[in-house]
């Protein structure tokens, strides 16, 4: 009776074993954490030239706004360390450092981590199915932001973030934006594709995608902002532009020879369509002279 | 048969029913499908882990100066390439590759996935995904299976061999891996930063479903080439899918737009 309950009871932790490694498996289908470092090899912020809003479809709200601000805005003492918002993560030129907090007992993983730069906050994912917050809680520069896998795909969702900026130029985002993100792995290859939406300021999803490579090394992470005098004093009006007053307001379009409602981020611009309306008007800048690129020797094969 | 005999049954059954399950889902077969042969594997098409077909419409909103108008002679910022490359760069010349009738180099397999535009993707035969650009009006074949006639002579699109590749065993869905060699040289930008013939083009097809409905094609491509890259240059692109191909719109290849 005792040998036959034992191998009973034996049986059906077995089983139950069995079971719940299927589920573990099933829940973590790459490596996420560790260094990624950034390839640089594409263009989402430009040159950071004023009324640069090439490629984002924007509210009309949106430009307006965009159009009042002076980047003095970032010599305020109390603007200085205004983080930039989690869609950073991909705007941005760094990397990816990214932790996992694994719980001990059945060793499934909590949550991921994506460290701090020394402009953006760190992201956690959290992986354990906890709810996202009611509406009327804490905002943050990094939100809020849960995830689960999907195949072989983690897909993660942001919201809780305070007002900021989409882009460097002064685009605004509003705390009513929320980033669906979606990672996607392949070999040493990390492909994170972002769409953000915003009722306020985004007239559909701003979708990007950005690629990383696995890197041996550590990726930059968090140096502490500290304030200096920038030459405004606290309590000074906060630096902007009128409407129809922002004196930089062709400067990049002229630059470039680039369509007027392309610099300011028309969503239609987004489109192939618009490249064939746009193509008897365009005349292609002269020859680059500088900053043109630089080219490097490959490493020994 | 006691009833703790035959929960411990039912546990069993269970458990083995798990390993069954996540053999069926890594062969992709679709579910209520007919079962998989011991002796063949399943057609490319009957083992999708996604679904590629249908129309797809770029999204420009990364190197937007790049890709929707031609950027001025000699710029090749955030390309790696080589000192070899220079020459041609400075002295790229749009009109003479039209004469020449070069005027597709901007739009082979090394840069087709940058190019604004539509996509149709439709399944050739059972182991060929059909991948139509209308930028260009190219055709891309990618191969799943072995193919049965020697490569022949080098294209805009080369030869592509395709997998898919799956999520891990309990998991749905995947990816498409295809690597394309035998290409023509080329263009990875209008302005004539070149890739060579011995350029090999690696790409991943991932999907997603965006929330309030939608799906996005993502596109990682990596190019390699010995010649005219330092190291590999690899940029990701996003497609949005469409209802149908009302707004599909073939333009011929064009160099000086």
């Amino acid at each position: 009776m005792f040998f036959h309950l034992v191998t009973r009871r034996t049986l059906v932790v077995a089983v139950v074993t069995c079971l719940l490694a299927g589920v573990r498996d099933a829940s973590a289908q790459f490596e996420l954490a560790g260094a990624w470092a950034p390839l640089s090899t594409e263009d989402v912020q430009n040159d950071s030239v004023p009324v640069d809003f090439l490629g984002l479809p924007l509210t009309e709200a949106a430009r307006t706004r965009a159009l009042a601000y002076d980047e003095s805005q970032k010599a305020m003492i109390e603007r200085q360390c205004m983080h930039w918002g989690a869609a950073y993560m991909l705007l941005g030129p760094f990397g990816l450092g990214i932790a996992s907090d694994v719980e001990p007992v059945r060793g499934r993983v909590m949550s991921y981590t994506i460290a701090a730069w020394e402009d953006r906050m760190s992201t956690t994912i959290w992986m354990d199915g906890r709810p996202h917050p009611s509406p009327y809680d804490l905002h943050t520069q990094a939100g809020f932001t849960t995830g689960r896998w999907e195949g072989n795909t983690l897909v993660a969702r942001t919201t809780h973030m305070k007002a900021a900026f989409i882009r460097k130029t002064g685009v605004p985002l509003s705390d009513e934006a929320e980033i669906n993100w979606r990672f996607y792995r392949h070999g040493a290859v990390l492909t994170v594709l972002m769409a953000v939406t915003d009722p306020s300021y985004l007239a559909e999803p701003y979708l990007v995608s950005k690629s990383f490579q696995v890197s041996p090394t550590p990726v930059a992470t968090l140096t502490p902002c500290v304030t200096t005098f920038e030459g405004r004093e606290p309590g000074d009006p906060v630096p902007h532009y009128a409407p129809e007053k922002n004196p930089f307001a062709d400067e990049f379009m002229k630059l470039y020879h680039l369509p007027r409602e392309a610099a300011l981020g028309y969503p239609e611009t987004q489109y192939p369509e618009y490249r064939k309306r746009i193509k008897d008007g365009y005349q292609p800048p002269p020859p680059c002279k500088g900053n043109c690129g630089v080219a490097v020797n490959p490493p020994p094969r | 048969m006691s009833r703790a005999h035959l929960m411990l049954l039912a546990l069993v059954a269970a458990a083995l029913a798990g390993p069954v399950t996540v053999r069926a889902q890594r062969q992709g077969g679709p579910p209520g499908g007919p079962s998989t042969s011991r002796t063949a594997a399943p057609a490319a098409r009957e083992s999708a882990p996604i679904d590629l077909t249908g129309y797809w419409v770029s999204v420009v909103t990364e190197d937007w100066r790049y890709r929707m108008v031609t950027p001025a002679k000699g710029e090749f910022r955030r390309i790696p390439v080589t000192p070899a490359a220079l020459p041609i760069i400075n002295a790229w010349d749009p009109a003479a590759d039209e004469r020449a009738g070069n005027q597709c180099k901007g739009y082979g397999a090394g840069t087709i996935m940058r190019v604004p535009g539509r996509l149709h993707v439709t399944w050739e035969d059972a182991d060929t995904m059909r991948v139509d650009t209308d930028a260009g009006t190219q055709t891309r074949r990618f191969r799943f299976a072995p193919p049965a006639a020697p490569a022949g002579a080098p294209s805009w699109q080369g030869n592509s061999a395709a997998r898919w590749d799956r999520a891990p065993a309990g998991a749905m869905g995947g990816s498409l891996h295809v690597v394309t060699t035998n290409l023509r040289a080329g263009y990875l930008r209008k302005n004539g930063v070149p890739y060579s013939a011995q350029a090999t083009v690696t790409e991943d097809f991932d999907v997603a479903t965006l929330p309030g409905g939608g799906r996005v094609v993502v596109v990682t491509v990596t190019v390699d080439d010995p010649v005219y890259l330092a190291r590999p240059f690899i940029v990701s692109s996003q497609f949005k899918q469409e209802p149908d191909g009302s707004k599909w719109d073939p333009t011929p290849c064009s160099s000086t737009w």
